[in-house]
C-alpha cells in the first residue's frame, strides 16, 4: 500500500461527489421538464423526434401504460440487435465494415449476447476483437449501450415521480423520458468524454488490423476499431461490455492511469447524481444526502478491503518464493492479472467501482484477485447492486430498500410506517419485498441448476480449481442476475472463440440459462418497481407529525445499511461460504 | 398497444441511426482531424517499417533458428528465446504466441491455484537465468512481481522501474554501454503517474528498446 494509492481513492471519492452534485441538479430539471442550459440547442431536435416517433409525449401515463411502452420498446431493441448480430457476414454488409470477414456467432451465443446488452448486463460469452465486426459493434452494441442505460434511468425517474405525485396516478411519460435521457444526459457527456478518451490514446478508426514487424524478427497483429465512441457509453451507462475481450485492461480501451481515473468517474457519475436528483425532486435534499452517505460508506468499505488484500499478495505468489512487499521501483502486491500503469490501487478501485454499479467492466482479472479481494465484488453483487448501483437501477433498488427499512423501523416503534408523507401499506411492502427477492432468487436458482448439470459439474471440479471452481459458477449467475456482466473469466461456460475467425462457440445450456436469468432479473424488478411507483402516486399526502420517522438522518442511514447487509447476508451467506470465504481463509493451494 | 408498437419500431430505427451511425462517425471525424496519431493507435515506425504500437506491449524474444537457418516451430508455433540485447516485457499468455494483439485474453490464474505457483516459478527461473549472469546477487525474492506475473490484458506495454533496473545490467553488458547510460535511458522512458498521483510509474519497453537501438544499432 502506498500513499499515492490511498490518495487516489480519497481524491476519487471527493471528485465524484463534487461532480455528481451539479449533475443531480441538472437531471432533476431534465426530468421535471424545466429549462436547462442545453434547451436552446436541443429543444428543436427533441420536438422533431417526438413528431417522427408519433409519440404522445405530453400525456401522463399510469404505471401499466408506462411499463407497456418500456417493455415493447425493449423487445423491439432486442429483435433488431439479434438480427444485426446474426447477419454480420451477410451479403449486404460492406467489406469495409467487416474487414476480417467474421462470421456471426451461433444462435445460442447471440441469444445470450442480445439479452445481455438489452438488459444493461453486457455479460460476454465472446471475445470482441475475434467475433464482432465494426458494424455490429457500433450499429448494434453501441446503440443498446445507450438505450438500455436510458431505460434504467427512466424507471428511476418514474419511481421518484410516484413518490412525489400529489394528484392522480400518472408517473410520467416513457417516450418523453427516454428521448430526454438520450438527448440531454447520455449523448452530450458521451461526445465530450469520447473526445477526451481519444486525446489520451483510445483509438477510433475503421482500419483493418495492423501487422507489425518487431525489431527482434517477430510479427504482431494488432486489432483496431471504433473504440472510443463505445468505450465512453460503456462506462457512462454502466454497461461494461468491452470492445476487446480483455475490456478496460486493453491499452486501446484504457491507455493510461488518467483514463483509468476518468473512466471510473464516468461509471459512477450518473448513479451518484441520481441520488442527489432524488433529494431535489422530493423537495428535501437531505433525503438524497442520507442515501448518498449510505452508499459512499459501503463503497469505501469495499475499496479499503480490496486494496489491502491485493497489496498483500496471493498464496500462489508466496509459495513460488516471491516477495510481494513494496520495494524501490515496484509496489509489489498481487500483480497477477493487473496492469503496471494502473497498479494495485487503480485496479482494486476500478474493480469495486464496476461491481457496485452494474457496469461490470474490468481493468484487471477478477479470477486472479486474492480470496478476500475477490470476495469484495461478491459482496457488492450480493447487496443487489444498491451501493450506487447501475444507472437508474441503483437508485430504484435502493429506494425499495428504503421502503423496507421504513417499514421495519415502523414495526419497531409500533406505528404505521410513513415515508415522505405517504403511508406505506400492504401493497407497497409486498411489491418491494418481491422486487428485492427476484434477483437473489434468479442468481441462486440458476447457480444450483448450473452446478447440478453435467457441464457445470465438470466446471466446478476442474483440476486445480478447489473452491474457486464453485466461485466461478456462482459469480457467473450472480453477475448475470444483477445485470453486472463482470466475470471470474475462468468459468468454462466461457468458450474462447477460435482464432480462425469463425465466431464464438457456445455452450447452449450456459448461454440460454444466462440469457433468461438476465431478462427475468432485469424486467421483473422493473415492472414491480413501476407498480410501486403507481401505488405511491395514488396516495394522499399526510402532513409530517411528531410520530413520523425521519428518513434523512444518521439513525436512519445506519438502519438502512443494516437492512441492506442483512438481506444480502441472509440470502447469500451459505453460498459465499463455499467459495470465496473458504478460499480467503486458507492459504492452501489447490 | 398498436401505437406503442409503431412508436417502438420508429424509435429503434431512429435511435440506431443517431447513436449507431451519426454519433460514432462524428467522433471518428473529430478524432481523425484533431488526434490522428492517438486515434490510429500510436503506430511506431523504424526506417518506414511498422514495428508496433507505442501503447501495445510486444515480445522482445527472437525466433530460435534451426541448423539450416530456418525458424524452429513446435506444434505450429514459433519457438522463441529472450533476446538478451533488449529489455524483456512481462510474461504474456495470449493464444497463438505471446503478445497476440488480435486476440487479447486474461490468463485467469487463480490466487490459490497450483498452476499459478508453477507458472510463477517457471517465469522466475527464466528471469534468473537471463539476468543472474550479469547481476550475481540476484535472488528470486528480489525479482519484482510484474516480471513474473502475467498482466490483465497480456498486452501490458510497461514494466516496473525495479524490473528495468535489474535488466539494465544485462543490456548494458550486451551492448557495451555503462550501467549509468542505460539507467539514464530508463529514467527518460519512465511514464509519470496520471494527474501526478494516480496509477503507478512504468517503463515503456518498446520506446526504451528503440532508444537503445538508436544509440548502439539494432540486431539487423
Amino acid at each position: 500500500m502506498t500513499f499515492a494509492g490511498w490518495l487516489t481513492i480519497a481524491a476519487f471519492a471527493l471528485i465524484l461527489t463534487l461532480g455528481a452534485l451539479p449533475l443531480g441538479t441538472y437531471m432533476a430539471k431534465v426530468y421535471t421538464g424545466e429549462r436547462v442550459f442545453l434547451s436552446p440547442l436541443l429543444g428543436r431536435p427533441e420536438r422533431l423526434l417526438y413528431r417522427l416517433l408519433r409519440a404522445e409525449e405530453a400525456k401522463e401515463q399510469d404505471w401499466k401504460s408506462y411499463a407497456k411502452s418500456l417493455l415493447i420498446f425493449s423487445l423491439a431493441g432486442w429483435l433488431l440487435l439479434y438480427a444485426i448480430l446474426r447477419t454480420q457476414s451477410a451479403f449486404f454488409v460492406p467489406h469495409g465494415l467487416n474487414p476480417l470477414g467474421f462470421h456471426s456467432a451461433p444462435w445460442n451465443v447471440t441469444f445470450n449476447t442480445t439479452s445481455s446488452f438489452v438488459t444493461n448486463t453486457n455479460w460476454q460469452y465472446y471475445g470482441g476483437e475475434t467475433t464482432m465486426t465494426y458494424l455490429s459493434q457500433m450499429l448494434g452494441l453501441t446503440v443498446q449501450n445507450f438505450l438500455s442505460a436510458g431505460v434504467g434511468i427512466c424507471v428511476a425517474a418514474a419511481l421518484v415521480r410516484g413518490i412525489v405525485a400529489r394528484t392522480g396516478k400518472g408517473i410520467g411519460n416513457f417516450w418523453r423520458d427516454i428521448v430526454r435521457t438520450i438527448l440531454y444526459v447520455l449523448l452530450p457527456i458521451s461526445v465530450l468524454g469520447a473526445i477526451v478518451l481519444v486525446s489520451q490514446g483510445v483509438i477510433q478508426n475503421f482500419s483493418s488490423y495492423l501487422t507489425a514487424h518487431t525489431v527482434t524478427g517477430l510479427t504482431q497483429s494488432i486489432a483496431m476499431g471504433p473504440v472510443a465512441s463505445q468505450e465512453v457509453i460503456k462506462e457512462l451507462g454502466t454497461n461494461g461490455g468491452g470492445f476487446f475481450n480483455v475490456n478496460s485492461a486493453h491499452p486501446f480501451e484504457n491507455p493510461t492511469a488518467f483514463t483509468n481515473f476518468f473512466e471510473m468517474l464516468l461509471v459512477l457519475i450518473i448513479p451518484a447524481a441520481l441520488v442527489f436528483m432524488y433529494g431535489r425532486m422530493v423537495g428535501n435534499r437531505r433525503q438524497g444526502y442520507a442515501v448518498y452517505g449510505v452508499m459512499m460508506f459501503m463503497f469505501l468499505g469495499g475499496v479499503i478491503v480490496a486494496y489491502i488484500a491485493e497489496a498483500h499478495g496471493s498464496p500462489a505468489q508466496h509459495a513460488a518464493g516471491l516477495h510481494t512487499h513494496a520495494i524501490a521501483g515496484s509496489t509489489g502486491g498481487n500483480m497477477e492479472g493487473k496492469e503496471q500503469r494502473f497498479g494495485i490501487a487503480g485496479s482494486a478501485l476500478f474493480d469495486v467501482v464496476t461491481t457496485v454499479t452494474s457496469c461490470g467492466a474490468v481493468n484487471s482479472a477478477i479470477e486472479s484477485f486474492t480470496g478476500i479481494g475477490g470476495a469484495v465484488p461478491f459482496a457488492n453483487l450480493s447487496a443487489s447492486e444498491v451501493i450506487f448501483g447501475g444507472v437508474g437501477t441503483g437508485l430504484y433498488s435502493m429506494l425499495l430498500y428504503v421502503l423496507i427499512a421504513v417499514f421495519i423501523g415502523g414495526l419497531m416503534v409500533g406505528r404505521t410506517p410513513e415515508w415522505l408523507g405517504k403511508k406505506l401499506e400492504v401493497r407497497e411492502i409486498k411489491l418491494s419485498g418481491l422486487a428485492i427477492l427476484i434477483t437473489p432468487l434468479a442468481a441462486l436458482f440458476a447457480t444450483a441448476l448450473a452446478v447440478a448439470s453435467h457441464a457445470g459439474r465438470a466446471s466446478v471440479s476442474a483440476l486445480g480449481k478447489g473452491p474457486q471452481g464453485f466461485s466461478e459458477s456462482l459469480y457467473a449467475y450472480l453477475s448475470q442476475a444483477n445485470n453486472n456482466g463482470s466475470a471470474f473469466a475462468g468459468y468454462t461456460g466461457f468458450i474462447q472463440p477460435n482464432a480462425g475467425n469463425i465466431g464464438a462457440h457456445g455452450v447452449t445450456s450456459a448461454d440460454v440459462l444466462g440469457g433468461l436469468v438476465m431478462l427475468f432479473a432485469r424486467f421483473g424488478p422493473i415492472v414491480v418497481t413501476l407498480a410501486v411507483a403507481g401505488a405511491l402516486a395514488g396516495k394522499r399526502v399526510t402532513p409530517v407529525g411528531l410520530g413520523t420517522m425521519r428518513t434523512d438522518n444518521t439513525t436512519f442511514a445506519v438502519l438502512l445499511i443494516g437492512v441492506v447487509l442483512l438481506v444480502g447476508a441472509l440470502t447469500f451467506f451459505p453460498a459465499l461460504l463455499l467459495g470465496p470465504v473458504v478460499q480467503g481463509l486458507t492459504g492452501h493451494l489447490y | 398497444m398498436r401505437r406503442d408498437i409503431v412508436t417502438s419500431a420508429l424509435a429503434i430505427v431512429l435511435f440506431t441511426v443517431l447513436l449507431g451511425i451519426v454519433y460514432p462517425l462524428l467522433i471518428t471525424g473529430v478524432s481523425q482531424v484533431a488526434f490522428p496519431g492517438d486515434a490510429n493507435g500510436q503506430k511506431v515506425y523504424v526506417n518506414g517499417k511498422l514495428v508496433g504500437s507505442k501503447i501495445i506491449g510486444q515480445s522482445f524474444r527472437r525466433p530460435v533458428l534451426e541448423k539450416n537457418g530456418k525458424p524452429k516451430e513446435e506444434e505450429g508455433e514459433l519457438v522463441t528465446e529472450a533476446d538478451p540485447r533488449y529489455f524483456q516485457s512481462r510474461p504474456s499468455a495470449t493464444e497463438g504466441g505471446a503478445y497476440n494483439a488480435a486476440a487479447s485474453t486474461f490468463s485467469n490464474r487463480g490466487p490459490n491455484d497450483k498452476v499459478t505457483k508453477e507458472e510463477d516459478e517457471a517465469n522466475a527461473k527464466e528471469y534468473l537465468e537471463l539476468n543472474k549472469p550479469y547481476d550475481a546477487s540476484l535472488t528470486v525474492a528480489q525479482i519484482p512481481v510484474d516480471a513474473v506475473n502475467t498482466s490483465a490484458s497480456n498486452l501490458d506495454p510497461e514494466i516496473s522501474q525495479a524490473n528495468a533496473w535489474i535488466q539494465a545490467h544485462r543490456v548494458a553488458a550486451k551492448r557495451g554501454l555503462s550501467l549509468g547510460a542505460v539507467d539514464a535511458l530508463i529514467a527518460r522512458h519512465t511514464d509519470s503517474r496520471g494527474l501526478g498521483f494516480t496509477g503507478e510509474r512504468g517503463v515503456n519497453v518498446l520506446e526504451l528498446n528503440l532508444a537503445l537501438d538508436r544509440l548502439t544499432g539494432g540486431t539487423r
